[in-house]
């Protein structure tokens, strides 16, 4: 499994899906986050795999 | 472990940001120096800054502020931090940006200097924005309260300039909210560069206004720029997230446009394209309390803020 963290909320998604995947599963918007894997920035297209730590950062802010 | 599929361009390791709208994806260790090079292109471009400018930076602990403070410190400018302490008790918000915006300077050897609105003023943000009567109105009336004391720490303190973090995202929002709204006196105001056309007013910049805010925060993550991502809970249904998102909606169709957006509204200014016929200037004299520059008779809309028998007013001095 993959371990997806999210504005401090935890989700579980099967592996060998790319990042961007993972973006859309959770219905987020590709322009306005990143990927974190095991702590490493990754590129939308990177594979997933099992046991993997991913976390997605949202980058838009305002006020 | 999975092995990124785009490589960098430059290198060819395992990519860690592509850029649709350069056809660009690079590694975390080419990125920051691209990056780097990018914002310097900017500063040059807009002629922002002299190598001998003492430049005051206005940081909040977030990854705009802190970034562009990060490439200035590693261009060789002398620049300074000023941290503004809102009072938000939300969850600690103040407390977490205060924390990170300190530690980041304690690290590189940089100065950064401290406001607290409550210890200066005797009321937080929130607690003023309550006292006004305006509650759900703490976004604009935090923005001036931000505007009036930058500028007159930067003033006052001898700066040349004082920089913000304001990202191409931003600029190009607050480009359509008022292209939607027609608001030709903000649309002629806008632009990288605002100079120090008046006795207390201090020349701003904008360096990173022609970068993504995800090109921004790619910055801060592969520098380990440990920045508060939580955002400010008043922001919670800002209009400026609103357009930001219908902005990257347009940018996942068309990779580049709201670059070409931003970009075009000021290519048009500067060639007289686009005009705004200027209405008669407004004297600008000195507020009687504080000193800073206004168009408003008397005190600014700062002071007046301030007053507890009179109603504020939320354009800025």
């Amino acid at each position: 499994m993959v371990v997806v963290r999210y504005r401090g909320k935890e989700y579980e998604l099967k592996p060998g899906m790319t990042a961007r995947d993972a973006i859309l599963k959770l219905g987020l918007d590709p322009e306005a986050v990143l990927v974190l894997r095991n702590g490493k920035l990754v590129d939308d297209s990177a594979i997933l795999e099992d046991g993997d730590e991913v976390t997605i950062v949202a980058v838009v802010s305002g006020g | 472990m999975g092995d990124s599929r785009m490589k960098c361009r430059k290198c060819g390791r395992p990519a860690a940001i592509n850029m649709r709208r350069h056809k660009l994806a690079l590694c975390d260790e080419c990125y920051p120096a691209w990056f780097r090079g990018q914002v310097e292109r900017t500063i040059r471009q807009f002629q922002m800054l002299a190598p001998d400018d003492r430049v005051l930076v206005a940081v909040s602990g977030g990854k705009d502020s802190l970034s562009v403070w990060d490439v200035l410190l590693r261009l060789g400018y002398h620049a300074e931090g000023l941290y503004i302490d809102l009072g938000i008790p939300d969850g600690g918000y103040s407390t977490e940006s205060k924390v990170r915006a300190l530690r980041f300077a304690e690290a590189r050897g940089a100065v950064c200097h401290v406001v607290s609105v409550r210890d200066r003023y005797g009321l937080s943000v929130p607690e003023l924005a309550m006292r006004r009567g305006r509650g759900h109105k703490v976004c604009s009336l935090c923005g001036l309260v931000k505007r009036h004391i930058m500028n007159g720490f930067a003033w006052e303190g001898g700066f040349s300039v004082l920089v913000t973090g304001h990202n191409l995202d931003d600029e190009a929002a607050v480009l359509m909210q008022n292209t939607l709204t027609w608001q030709p006196g903000y649309l002629a105001r806008q632009s990288p560069v605002l100079p120090a056309d008046s006795e207390g007013l201090a020349r701003k910049v904008k360096p990173l206004c022609l970068m993504y805010e995800r090109e921004v925060a790619a910055y801060a993550l592969v520098c380990g720029i440990d920045y508060i991502q939580d955002e400010c809970p008043h922001a919670v249904g800002a209009r400026t997230l609103f357009y930001k998102e219908i902005l990257n909606q347009l940018e996942q169709r068309s990779p580049g446009a709201k670059a070409y957006f931003f970009t075009q509204f000021l290519r048009a200014k500067q060639s007289g394209a686009i005009r705004f016929v200027e209405g008669e200037e407004a004297a600008l004299h000195a507020c009687e309390r504080c000193g800073q520059p206004t168009t408003a008779p008397g005190l600014c809309a700062f002071c007046r803020l301030w007053q507890s028998d009179t109603q504020g007013d939320e354009e800025g001095a």
